[in-house]
Protein backbone atom coordinates (compact mmCIF):
# COMPACT_ATOMS: atom_id res chain seq x y z
CA UNK A 1 0.00 0.00 0.00
CA UNK A 2 1.03 3.45 -0.97
CA UNK A 3 1.62 6.42 1.26
CA UNK A 4 -1.22 8.06 -0.44
CA UNK A 5 -3.68 5.15 -0.02
CA UNK A 6 -2.94 5.51 3.55
CA UNK A 7 -3.80 9.53 3.65
CA UNK A 8 -6.76 9.27 1.30
CA UNK A 9 -8.29 5.59 3.80
CA UNK A 10 -7.47 8.30 6.87
CA UNK A 11 -9.75 11.10 5.19
CA UNK A 12 -12.93 12.95 6.13
CA UNK A 13 -14.28 11.85 2.79
CA UNK A 14 -12.87 7.70 3.26
CA UNK A 15 -14.43 7.70 6.91
CA UNK A 16 -17.51 9.27 5.26
CA UNK A 17 -17.70 6.92 2.48
CA UNK A 18 -16.90 3.65 5.42
CA UNK A 19 -19.58 5.28 7.59
CA UNK A 20 -22.11 5.26 4.67
CA UNK A 21 -21.07 1.20 3.81
CA UNK A 22 -21.22 0.74 7.03
CA UNK A 23 -24.94 1.79 7.71
CA UNK A 24 -26.03 0.58 4.92
CA UNK A 25 -24.73 -2.93 5.15
CA UNK A 26 -25.97 -3.06 8.56
CA UNK A 27 -29.97 -2.19 7.39
CA UNK A 28 -29.14 -5.29 4.99
CA UNK A 29 -28.04 -7.52 7.69
CA UNK A 30 -31.26 -6.13 9.85
CA UNK A 31 -33.53 -6.16 6.82
CA UNK A 32 -32.46 -9.74 6.33
CA UNK A 33 -32.73 -10.69 9.80
CA UNK A 34 -36.28 -9.73 9.51
CA UNK A 35 -36.67 -12.00 6.89
CA UNK A 36 -35.43 -14.80 8.24
CA UNK A 37 -37.31 -14.44 11.09
CA UNK A 38 -40.69 -14.02 9.42
CA UNK A 39 -39.87 -17.02 7.43
CA UNK A 40 -39.95 -18.91 10.74
CA UNK A 41 -42.76 -17.90 12.14
CA UNK A 42 -44.41 -20.53 11.88
CA UNK A 43 -43.44 -21.85 14.45
CA UNK A 44 -45.63 -19.06 16.75
CA UNK A 45 -48.72 -21.03 14.99
CA UNK A 46 -47.29 -24.42 15.94
CA UNK A 47 -46.10 -23.90 19.25
CA UNK A 48 -48.50 -21.06 20.80
CA UNK A 49 -47.59 -22.02 24.35
CA UNK A 50 -43.60 -20.34 23.88
CA UNK A 51 -45.74 -17.13 22.37
CA UNK A 52 -48.37 -16.85 25.34
CA UNK A 53 -44.73 -17.46 27.46
CA UNK A 54 -43.46 -14.52 25.91
CA UNK A 55 -46.55 -12.04 26.45
CA UNK A 56 -46.78 -13.19 29.75
CA UNK A 57 -42.87 -12.05 30.55
CA UNK A 58 -42.69 -9.49 28.05
CA UNK A 59 -46.16 -7.71 28.63
CA UNK A 60 -47.06 -8.81 32.31
CA UNK A 61 -44.15 -7.47 33.61
CA UNK A 62 -44.60 -4.29 31.41
CA UNK A 63 -47.71 -3.89 32.90
CA UNK A 64 -47.15 -1.69 36.18
CA UNK A 65 -44.79 0.54 34.66
CA UNK A 66 -46.97 1.23 31.89
CA UNK A 67 -50.15 1.38 33.86
CA UNK A 68 -47.94 4.52 36.70
CA UNK A 69 -47.02 6.37 33.90
CA UNK A 70 -50.51 6.15 31.93
CA UNK A 71 -52.12 7.63 34.90
CA UNK A 72 -49.57 10.54 35.55
CA UNK A 73 -49.89 11.46 31.77
CA UNK A 74 -53.39 11.44 31.88
CA UNK A 75 -53.30 13.74 35.50
CA UNK A 76 -50.69 16.32 33.00
CA UNK A 77 -52.78 16.16 30.06
CA UNK A 78 -56.11 16.78 32.29
CA UNK A 79 -54.30 20.14 34.12
CA UNK A 80 -52.45 21.21 30.77
CA UNK A 81 -55.54 20.86 28.99
CA UNK A 82 -57.90 22.71 31.41
CA UNK A 83 -55.87 25.56 31.70
CA UNK A 84 -55.54 25.93 28.30
CA UNK A 85 -59.19 25.28 27.37
CA UNK A 86 -60.25 27.80 29.77
CA UNK A 87 -58.83 30.45 27.79
CA UNK A 88 -61.40 29.88 25.17
CA UNK A 89 -64.48 28.86 27.50
CA UNK A 90 -64.21 24.96 26.11
CA UNK A 91 -63.33 23.27 29.30
CA UNK A 92 -66.26 20.83 28.33
CA UNK A 93 -64.01 19.65 25.22
CA UNK A 94 -61.48 18.22 28.17
CA UNK A 95 -62.52 14.67 27.51
CA UNK A 96 -61.88 15.12 24.06
CA UNK A 97 -58.56 16.58 24.79
CA UNK A 98 -57.42 14.12 26.70
CA UNK A 99 -59.09 10.70 24.74
CA UNK A 100 -57.67 12.51 21.07
CA UNK A 101 -54.36 13.11 22.65
CA UNK A 102 -53.85 9.32 24.33
CA UNK A 103 -55.07 7.20 21.55
CA UNK A 104 -54.04 8.81 18.38
CA UNK A 105 -50.22 10.01 20.01
CA UNK A 106 -49.23 9.72 23.77
CA UNK A 107 -50.49 5.93 24.29
CA UNK A 108 -48.68 4.28 21.56
CA UNK A 109 -45.62 6.57 21.31
CA UNK A 110 -44.81 6.58 25.39
CA UNK A 111 -45.48 2.99 25.73
CA UNK A 112 -43.45 2.40 23.26
CA UNK A 113 -40.40 4.50 24.80
CA UNK A 114 -41.37 2.82 28.39
CA UNK A 115 -41.37 -0.62 26.21
CA UNK A 116 -37.77 -0.38 25.13
CA UNK A 117 -36.23 0.60 28.32
CA UNK A 118 -38.04 -1.89 30.14
CA UNK A 119 -39.06 -5.24 28.03
CA UNK A 120 -36.49 -4.12 25.18
CA UNK A 121 -33.14 -4.05 26.96
CA UNK A 122 -34.26 -7.14 29.16
CA UNK A 123 -34.77 -9.08 25.67
CA UNK A 124 -31.15 -7.84 24.22
CA UNK A 125 -29.69 -8.65 27.68
CA UNK A 126 -31.21 -11.76 28.19
CA UNK A 127 -30.10 -13.00 24.00
CA UNK A 128 -26.46 -11.86 24.33
CA UNK A 129 -26.55 -14.08 27.53
CA UNK A 130 -27.51 -16.83 25.99
CA UNK A 131 -24.86 -16.14 23.68
CA UNK A 132 -22.18 -15.46 25.73
CA UNK A 133 -23.12 -18.42 27.61
CA UNK A 134 -22.94 -20.80 24.45
CA UNK A 135 -26.44 -21.54 25.05
CA UNK A 136 -27.55 -20.78 21.53
CA UNK A 137 -24.39 -22.65 20.42
CA UNK A 138 -25.86 -25.78 22.50
CA UNK A 139 -29.22 -25.40 20.70
CA UNK A 140 -27.51 -25.46 17.13
CA UNK A 141 -25.71 -28.63 17.99
CA UNK A 142 -28.70 -30.20 19.07
CA UNK A 143 -30.20 -29.64 16.22
CA UNK A 144 -32.72 -26.63 17.23
CA UNK A 145 -32.30 -23.74 15.46
CA UNK A 146 -32.40 -20.82 18.35
CA UNK A 147 -34.07 -18.27 15.57
CA UNK A 148 -36.99 -20.17 15.36
CA UNK A 149 -36.63 -21.78 19.15
CA UNK A 150 -35.85 -18.58 20.66
CA UNK A 151 -36.09 -15.21 18.91
CA UNK A 152 -39.58 -16.18 16.85
CA UNK A 153 -42.26 -16.53 20.13
CA UNK A 154 -40.12 -13.50 21.61
CA UNK A 155 -40.40 -11.12 18.21
CA UNK A 156 -44.18 -12.35 18.49
CA UNK A 157 -44.67 -12.21 22.28
CA UNK A 158 -43.36 -8.32 21.56
CA UNK A 159 -45.54 -7.73 18.50
CA UNK A 160 -48.86 -8.80 20.38
CA UNK A 161 -47.72 -7.25 24.08
CA UNK A 162 -47.23 -3.97 22.55
CA UNK A 163 -51.20 -3.23 21.43
CA UNK A 164 -52.71 -4.48 24.50
CA UNK A 165 -50.30 -2.17 27.11
CA UNK A 166 -50.47 0.81 24.75
CA UNK A 167 -54.18 0.16 25.05
CA UNK A 168 -53.88 -0.05 28.92
CA UNK A 169 -52.09 3.14 29.15
CA UNK A 170 -54.12 4.94 27.11
CA UNK A 171 -57.40 3.73 29.31
CA UNK A 172 -55.61 4.43 32.39
CA UNK A 173 -54.60 7.79 31.16
CA UNK A 174 -58.04 8.65 30.59
CA UNK A 175 -59.64 8.17 33.91
CA UNK A 176 -56.31 9.90 34.97
CA UNK A 177 -57.66 12.86 33.32
CA UNK A 178 -61.41 12.44 34.48
CA UNK A 179 -59.55 12.23 38.12
CA UNK A 180 -58.05 15.69 37.96
CA UNK A 181 -60.76 17.58 35.26
CA UNK A 182 -64.08 16.30 36.42
CA UNK A 183 -63.20 15.03 40.30
CA UNK A 184 -60.89 17.42 41.42
CA UNK A 185 -61.16 20.60 39.34
CA UNK A 186 -64.97 20.03 38.55
CA UNK A 187 -65.40 20.08 34.89
CA UNK A 188 -69.23 18.92 34.45
CA UNK A 189 -68.59 14.69 33.75
CA UNK A 190 -71.71 14.50 31.44
CA UNK A 191 -70.20 17.43 28.84
CA UNK A 192 -66.39 15.32 29.32
CA UNK A 193 -67.60 12.06 28.39
CA UNK A 194 -70.23 12.93 26.01
CA UNK A 195 -67.25 15.31 24.16
CA UNK A 196 -65.15 12.07 24.18
CA UNK A 197 -68.01 9.71 22.53
CA UNK A 198 -68.78 12.12 20.14
CA UNK A 199 -65.47 13.24 19.26
CA UNK A 200 -63.49 9.94 18.43
CA UNK A 201 -63.84 7.98 15.84
CA UNK A 202 -63.29 4.47 15.89
CA UNK A 203 -61.39 4.16 12.23
CA UNK A 204 -59.95 7.18 12.35
CA UNK A 205 -58.39 7.71 15.68
CA UNK A 206 -58.75 3.94 17.45
CA UNK A 207 -57.74 1.62 14.83
CA UNK A 208 -54.85 4.44 13.25
CA UNK A 209 -53.55 4.22 17.36
CA UNK A 210 -53.55 0.29 16.85
CA UNK A 211 -51.48 0.55 13.82
CA UNK A 212 -49.02 2.67 15.28
CA UNK A 213 -48.52 0.30 18.17
CA UNK A 214 -48.23 -2.79 16.56
CA UNK A 215 -45.65 -1.18 14.30
CA UNK A 216 -44.05 0.20 16.96
CA UNK A 217 -44.18 -2.77 18.60
CA UNK A 218 -42.54 -4.89 15.67
CA UNK A 219 -39.84 -2.26 15.54
CA UNK A 220 -38.47 -2.37 19.18
CA UNK A 221 -38.63 -6.10 19.78
CA UNK A 222 -37.00 -6.42 16.43
CA UNK A 223 -34.18 -3.55 17.64
CA UNK A 224 -33.84 -5.75 20.81
CA UNK A 225 -33.59 -9.52 19.50
CA UNK A 226 -31.16 -7.94 16.73
CA UNK A 227 -28.62 -5.92 18.90
CA UNK A 228 -29.13 -9.07 21.55
CA UNK A 229 -28.11 -11.42 18.49
CA UNK A 230 -25.31 -9.24 17.09
CA UNK A 231 -24.09 -8.19 20.84
CA UNK A 232 -20.52 -9.48 21.29
CA UNK A 233 -20.34 -12.26 23.43
CA UNK A 234 -18.75 -10.52 26.58
CA UNK A 235 -20.29 -8.61 29.35
CA UNK A 236 -18.95 -5.28 27.79
CA UNK A 237 -20.59 -5.94 24.60
CA UNK A 238 -23.87 -6.92 26.28
CA UNK A 239 -23.81 -3.81 27.61
CA UNK A 240 -23.45 -1.84 24.74
CA UNK A 241 -25.91 -4.17 22.60
CA UNK A 242 -28.41 -3.37 25.64
CA UNK A 243 -28.02 0.55 25.30
CA UNK A 244 -28.15 0.77 21.29
CA UNK A 245 -31.27 -0.83 22.03
CA UNK A 246 -33.13 2.04 24.11
CA UNK A 247 -31.50 4.50 21.72
CA UNK A 248 -32.11 3.42 18.55
CA UNK A 249 -35.14 1.83 19.35
CA UNK A 250 -36.45 5.07 20.88
CA UNK A 251 -35.29 6.81 17.88
CA UNK A 252 -36.78 4.81 15.68
CA UNK A 253 -40.05 5.20 17.29
CA UNK A 254 -39.87 8.77 16.96
CA UNK A 255 -39.21 8.76 13.45
CA UNK A 256 -41.70 6.05 12.46
CA UNK A 257 -44.19 8.14 14.79
CA UNK A 258 -43.65 11.34 12.86
CA UNK A 259 -43.83 9.13 9.12
CA UNK A 260 -47.17 7.63 10.14
CA UNK A 261 -48.98 10.79 11.73
CA UNK A 262 -47.81 12.75 8.55
CA UNK A 263 -49.44 9.55 6.48
CA UNK A 264 -52.64 8.73 8.82
CA UNK A 265 -53.88 12.09 9.92
CA UNK A 266 -52.29 14.24 7.35
CA UNK A 267 -54.82 15.35 4.09
CA UNK B 1 2.51 -40.91 5.30
CA UNK B 2 0.02 -43.20 6.12
CA UNK B 3 -1.32 -42.98 9.60
CA UNK B 4 0.03 -46.23 11.20
CA UNK B 5 3.42 -45.32 10.10
CA UNK B 6 3.03 -42.02 12.09
CA UNK B 7 1.58 -43.63 14.98
CA UNK B 8 2.78 -46.62 15.66
CA UNK B 9 0.14 -47.66 18.39
CA UNK B 10 -2.94 -47.40 15.58
CA UNK B 11 -3.66 -50.54 15.28
CA UNK B 12 -7.06 -50.83 17.40
CA UNK B 13 -9.59 -48.86 14.54
CA UNK B 14 -11.89 -50.99 13.03
CA UNK B 15 -11.58 -53.12 10.57
CA UNK B 16 -14.53 -51.69 8.08
CA UNK B 17 -14.28 -47.64 8.69
CA UNK B 18 -17.79 -46.66 7.47
CA UNK B 19 -19.30 -48.20 10.83
CA UNK B 20 -17.44 -45.58 12.66
CA UNK B 21 -19.56 -43.14 14.28
CA UNK B 22 -16.94 -40.17 13.66
CA UNK B 23 -14.08 -40.33 11.47
CA UNK B 24 -11.06 -37.76 10.82
CA UNK B 25 -9.03 -38.38 7.73
CA UNK B 26 -5.99 -36.41 8.19
CA UNK B 27 -7.79 -33.02 8.77
CA UNK B 28 -6.43 -29.68 9.08
CA UNK B 29 -8.55 -27.41 11.66
CA UNK B 30 -7.97 -22.98 11.92
CA UNK B 31 -9.82 -20.11 12.36
CA UNK B 32 -9.27 -17.32 9.99
CA UNK B 33 -6.13 -17.74 8.78
CA UNK B 34 -4.44 -19.33 11.94
CA UNK B 35 -4.16 -23.40 11.89
CA UNK B 36 -5.13 -24.48 15.26
CA UNK B 37 -4.41 -28.64 14.31
CA UNK B 38 -2.97 -30.45 10.95
CA UNK B 39 -2.77 -34.11 10.31
CA UNK B 40 -5.69 -35.31 13.01
CA UNK B 41 -6.79 -38.86 11.59
CA UNK B 42 -9.10 -40.41 14.54
CA UNK B 43 -11.90 -42.99 14.48
CA UNK B 44 -14.58 -43.88 16.87
CA UNK B 45 -16.22 -46.86 16.64
CA UNK B 46 -19.92 -47.51 18.10
CA UNK B 47 -19.13 -49.00 22.06
CA UNK B 48 -16.11 -47.25 22.34
CA UNK B 49 -14.74 -44.53 24.38
CA UNK B 50 -12.06 -42.69 22.92
CA UNK B 51 -9.87 -39.33 24.93
CA UNK B 52 -8.66 -36.94 23.13
CA UNK B 53 -5.79 -35.10 25.23
CA UNK B 54 -3.84 -32.31 24.88
CA UNK B 55 -2.90 -29.33 26.73
CA UNK B 56 -4.76 -26.34 27.19
CA UNK B 57 -5.62 -24.76 23.58
CA UNK B 58 -4.08 -27.54 22.04
CA UNK B 59 -7.30 -27.56 20.22
CA UNK B 60 -9.14 -30.11 21.41
CA UNK B 61 -12.34 -28.66 21.78
CA UNK B 62 -12.01 -27.20 17.82
CA UNK B 63 -12.28 -30.80 16.99
CA UNK B 64 -15.33 -31.30 18.64
CA UNK B 65 -16.33 -27.94 16.91
CA UNK B 66 -15.26 -30.08 13.53
CA UNK B 67 -17.42 -33.34 14.49
CA UNK B 68 -20.53 -31.09 14.94
CA UNK B 69 -20.38 -29.33 11.73
CA UNK B 70 -19.73 -25.87 13.42
CA UNK B 71 -16.41 -25.73 11.94
CA UNK B 72 -15.58 -27.08 8.74
CA UNK B 73 -12.60 -28.37 8.15
CA UNK B 74 -9.49 -26.90 5.73
CA UNK B 75 -8.40 -29.86 4.37
CA UNK B 76 -9.07 -33.83 5.30
CA UNK B 77 -12.34 -35.16 5.86
CA UNK B 78 -14.47 -35.18 8.77
CA UNK B 79 -17.30 -37.74 8.61
CA UNK B 80 -19.92 -38.93 11.18
CA UNK B 81 -22.12 -41.81 10.52
CA UNK B 82 -20.46 -42.39 7.07
CA UNK B 83 -21.55 -38.76 5.74
CA UNK B 84 -19.04 -36.04 4.59
CA UNK B 85 -19.64 -33.35 6.85
CA UNK B 86 -18.29 -30.49 4.26
CA UNK B 87 -20.91 -31.71 2.07
CA UNK B 88 -23.85 -32.02 3.77
CA UNK B 89 -26.49 -29.70 3.31
CA UNK B 90 -27.95 -27.92 6.33
CA UNK B 91 -31.20 -30.56 6.74
CA UNK B 92 -28.69 -33.46 6.39
CA UNK B 93 -26.34 -31.59 9.27
CA UNK B 94 -29.51 -31.71 11.24
CA UNK B 95 -30.18 -35.18 10.68
CA UNK B 96 -26.91 -35.78 11.40
CA UNK B 97 -26.89 -33.25 14.89
CA UNK B 98 -29.73 -35.12 16.27
CA UNK B 99 -27.81 -38.46 16.60
CA UNK B 100 -25.16 -36.80 18.62
CA UNK B 101 -25.11 -35.68 22.25
CA UNK B 102 -22.93 -32.72 23.20
CA UNK B 103 -22.03 -31.78 26.65
CA UNK B 104 -20.13 -28.05 26.64
CA UNK B 105 -17.23 -27.21 28.34
CA UNK B 106 -19.28 -24.62 30.44
CA UNK B 107 -22.33 -26.48 30.55
CA UNK B 108 -24.61 -24.06 28.42
CA UNK B 109 -27.84 -25.05 30.23
CA UNK B 110 -30.62 -22.65 29.41
CA UNK B 111 -30.75 -19.79 31.81
CA UNK B 112 -34.59 -19.56 31.79
CA UNK B 113 -35.65 -23.31 32.33
CA UNK B 114 -35.25 -25.25 35.62
CA UNK B 115 -32.98 -28.29 36.13
CA UNK B 116 -35.87 -30.88 34.79
CA UNK B 117 -36.39 -28.52 31.84
CA UNK B 118 -32.72 -28.26 30.17
CA UNK B 119 -32.80 -31.89 30.43
CA UNK B 120 -36.48 -32.30 29.12
CA UNK B 121 -35.33 -30.41 26.50
CA UNK B 122 -34.33 -32.47 23.80
CA UNK B 123 -37.07 -34.72 24.80
CA UNK B 124 -39.78 -32.18 23.74
CA UNK B 125 -38.14 -30.44 20.31
CA UNK B 126 -36.78 -33.97 18.99
CA UNK B 127 -39.57 -36.33 20.05
CA UNK B 128 -43.70 -37.06 20.59
CA UNK B 129 -43.16 -38.36 23.82
CA UNK B 130 -45.79 -37.51 26.08
CA UNK B 131 -45.61 -35.63 29.37
CA UNK B 132 -45.77 -39.38 31.30
CA UNK B 133 -42.98 -40.89 29.55
CA UNK B 134 -41.09 -36.95 29.64
CA UNK B 135 -40.92 -37.21 33.36
CA UNK B 136 -39.84 -40.78 33.83
CA UNK B 137 -36.78 -40.61 31.24
CA UNK B 138 -35.75 -37.12 32.73
CA UNK B 139 -35.90 -38.27 35.89
CA UNK B 140 -34.29 -41.62 35.57
CA UNK B 141 -31.31 -39.50 33.70
CA UNK B 142 -31.29 -37.28 36.82
CA UNK B 143 -31.26 -40.02 39.26
CA UNK B 144 -28.04 -41.25 36.71
CA UNK B 145 -26.24 -38.09 38.13
CA UNK B 146 -26.94 -38.24 41.48
CA UNK B 147 -29.80 -35.16 40.61
CA UNK B 148 -33.45 -36.39 40.71
CA UNK B 149 -34.18 -34.33 43.97
CA UNK B 150 -33.21 -31.47 42.53
CA UNK B 151 -35.18 -31.18 39.25
CA UNK B 152 -37.39 -28.18 40.13
CA UNK B 153 -34.10 -25.99 40.92
CA UNK B 154 -33.87 -23.20 38.81
CA UNK B 155 -30.01 -23.00 36.75
CA UNK B 156 -28.53 -19.86 39.01
CA UNK B 157 -29.15 -21.96 42.39
CA UNK B 158 -27.35 -25.10 41.58
CA UNK B 159 -23.42 -25.24 41.70
CA UNK B 160 -21.74 -25.50 39.54
CA UNK B 161 -20.67 -28.91 39.37
CA UNK B 162 -23.91 -29.41 39.81
CA UNK B 163 -24.71 -27.94 36.48
CA UNK B 164 -22.25 -29.70 34.61
CA UNK B 165 -23.64 -33.05 35.83
CA UNK B 166 -27.14 -31.90 34.72
CA UNK B 167 -25.76 -30.87 31.07
CA UNK B 168 -24.78 -34.46 31.59
CA UNK B 169 -28.19 -35.96 31.83
CA UNK B 170 -28.70 -33.39 29.06
CA UNK B 171 -26.33 -34.91 26.44
CA UNK B 172 -27.21 -38.25 27.44
CA UNK B 173 -31.41 -38.18 27.54
CA UNK B 174 -31.91 -38.81 23.49
CA UNK B 175 -29.55 -41.64 24.12
CA UNK B 176 -27.22 -40.47 21.26
CA UNK B 177 -25.33 -42.54 19.19
CA UNK B 178 -22.18 -40.36 19.51
CA UNK B 179 -21.49 -38.49 22.45
CA UNK B 180 -18.93 -35.83 23.21
CA UNK B 181 -18.31 -34.91 25.91
CA UNK B 182 -16.06 -31.33 26.31
CA UNK B 183 -14.03 -31.84 29.79
CA UNK B 184 -16.76 -33.81 30.92
CA UNK B 185 -14.80 -33.90 34.58
CA UNK B 186 -13.97 -29.99 34.87
CA UNK B 187 -15.20 -28.82 38.12
CA UNK B 188 -16.47 -32.09 39.98
CA UNK B 189 -15.40 -33.40 43.44
CA UNK B 190 -13.62 -36.77 43.34
CA UNK B 191 -17.08 -38.60 44.06
CA UNK B 192 -18.75 -37.33 41.35
CA UNK B 193 -15.52 -37.51 39.17
CA UNK B 194 -15.44 -41.38 38.97
CA UNK B 195 -19.42 -41.69 38.73
CA UNK B 196 -19.36 -39.89 36.12
CA UNK B 197 -16.64 -41.82 34.37
CA UNK B 198 -18.72 -44.64 35.37
CA UNK B 199 -21.68 -43.35 33.42
CA UNK B 200 -19.48 -42.83 30.44
CA UNK B 201 -18.53 -46.33 30.23
CA UNK B 202 -21.22 -47.70 31.01
CA UNK B 203 -23.59 -45.79 28.33
CA UNK B 204 -20.93 -47.17 25.85
CA UNK B 205 -21.53 -50.45 26.92
CA UNK B 206 -25.12 -50.54 27.27
CA UNK B 207 -26.25 -48.47 24.34
CA UNK B 208 -23.25 -48.87 21.96
CA UNK B 209 -22.99 -45.64 21.57
CA UNK B 210 -19.87 -43.82 20.14
CA UNK B 211 -18.08 -41.32 23.06
CA UNK B 212 -15.50 -39.08 22.63
CA UNK B 213 -13.55 -37.57 25.77
CA UNK B 214 -12.17 -34.32 25.58
CA UNK B 215 -10.42 -33.84 28.61
CA UNK B 216 -7.26 -32.94 30.33
CA UNK B 217 -7.81 -35.71 33.35
CA UNK B 218 -5.50 -38.50 32.55
CA UNK B 219 -6.23 -40.64 35.43
CA UNK B 220 -10.19 -40.88 34.61
CA UNK B 221 -10.20 -41.31 31.40
CA UNK B 222 -7.12 -43.47 30.79
CA UNK B 223 -9.46 -45.73 33.28
CA UNK B 224 -12.18 -45.78 31.04
CA UNK B 225 -10.84 -45.06 27.33
CA UNK B 226 -10.04 -47.58 25.25
CA UNK B 227 -7.91 -45.28 22.63
CA UNK B 228 -6.61 -41.88 23.30
CA UNK B 229 -5.19 -39.39 21.16
CA UNK B 230 -2.80 -36.78 22.10
CA UNK B 231 -2.87 -33.38 20.61
CA UNK B 232 -0.08 -30.63 20.86
CA UNK B 233 1.86 -28.40 18.99
CA UNK B 234 -0.09 -27.68 16.01
CA UNK B 235 -0.37 -31.97 15.61
CA UNK B 236 -1.33 -34.97 16.33
CA UNK B 237 1.68 -35.61 18.86
CA UNK B 238 0.84 -39.65 19.82
CA UNK B 239 -2.21 -42.22 19.61
CA UNK B 240 -2.80 -45.76 20.70
CA UNK B 241 -4.39 -47.46 23.71
CA UNK B 242 -3.62 -46.41 27.91
CA UNK B 243 -1.35 -48.98 28.45
CA UNK B 244 0.55 -48.37 25.10
CA UNK B 245 1.07 -44.78 26.05
CA UNK B 246 1.72 -45.56 29.61
CA UNK B 247 4.56 -47.45 28.18
CA UNK B 248 5.60 -44.67 25.96
CA UNK B 249 9.07 -43.20 25.91
CA UNK B 250 8.05 -40.51 23.54
CA UNK B 251 8.69 -37.29 25.16
CA UNK B 252 5.85 -35.54 24.23
CA UNK B 253 3.79 -38.18 25.98
CA UNK B 254 5.85 -38.52 28.58
CA UNK B 255 5.59 -35.14 29.87
CA UNK B 256 2.28 -34.96 29.45
CA UNK B 257 1.52 -37.41 31.42
CA UNK B 258 3.83 -37.16 34.23
CA UNK B 259 2.68 -33.53 34.66
CA UNK B 260 6.48 -32.14 34.22
CA UNK B 261 7.44 -29.06 33.83
CA UNK B 262 10.43 -29.59 31.26
CA UNK B 263 10.71 -30.86 27.62
CA UNK B 264 9.21 -30.26 24.48
CA UNK B 265 6.28 -28.51 25.98
CA UNK B 266 7.38 -24.87 27.35
CA UNK B 267 5.20 -23.70 30.01
CA UNK B 268 5.82 -20.17 28.97
CA UNK B 269 3.87 -18.64 26.32
CA UNK B 270 6.74 -17.98 23.57
CA UNK B 271 8.00 -14.03 23.55
CA UNK B 272 6.53 -12.28 20.06
CA UNK B 273 7.44 -8.82 18.86
CA UNK B 274 4.37 -7.46 19.60
CA UNK B 275 4.86 -8.09 23.05
CA UNK B 276 8.15 -6.79 23.29
CA UNK B 277 6.96 -3.94 21.63
CA UNK B 278 4.16 -3.49 24.27
CA UNK B 279 6.66 -4.07 27.09
CA UNK B 280 9.23 -0.93 25.54
CA UNK B 281 5.71 0.95 25.32
CA UNK B 282 5.32 -0.35 29.29
CA UNK B 283 8.89 0.63 30.29
CA UNK B 284 8.55 3.98 28.31
CA UNK B 285 6.21 5.25 30.47
CA UNK B 286 7.47 4.75 34.25
CA UNK B 287 7.09 7.10 36.14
Amino acid sequence: MTDSSKTLRRGPISRLGGWVRGTIGGLGFFTRFFLALLGRSGTALRRPRLVSQQIHFIGNYSLLIIAVSGMFVGFVLGLQGYYTLRRYGSEESLGLLVALSLVRELGPVVTALLFAGRAGTSLTAEIGLMKAGEQLSAMEVMAVDPMRRVLVPRLWGGIIAMPVLAAVFSMVGIMGGWVVGVVLIGVDAGAFWSQMQGGVDVWSDVANGVVKSVVFGITVTLVALYEGWQARPTPEGVARATTRTVVVGSLAVLALDFLLTALMFGN
Amino acid sequence: MSPSTAFPFMHDVPANQSDAALQFDDVSLGYGEFTVLSGITMTVAPGQVVAVMGGSGSGKTTMLRAATGQLIARSGTVRAFGQNIAQATPAQLQTLRKRMGVLFQQGALFTDLNVFENVAFPLREHTTLDEAEIVSRVLDKLQAVGLRAAAHLRVAEISGGMARRVALARAVVLEPELILYDEPFAGLDPISMGITARLIRDLADRLKCASVLITHDVQESFSIADQVYLVGQGRQAAAGTPEQLNASQDPYVRQFLDGAPDGPVAFHYPETPAFARWLARQEGTKP
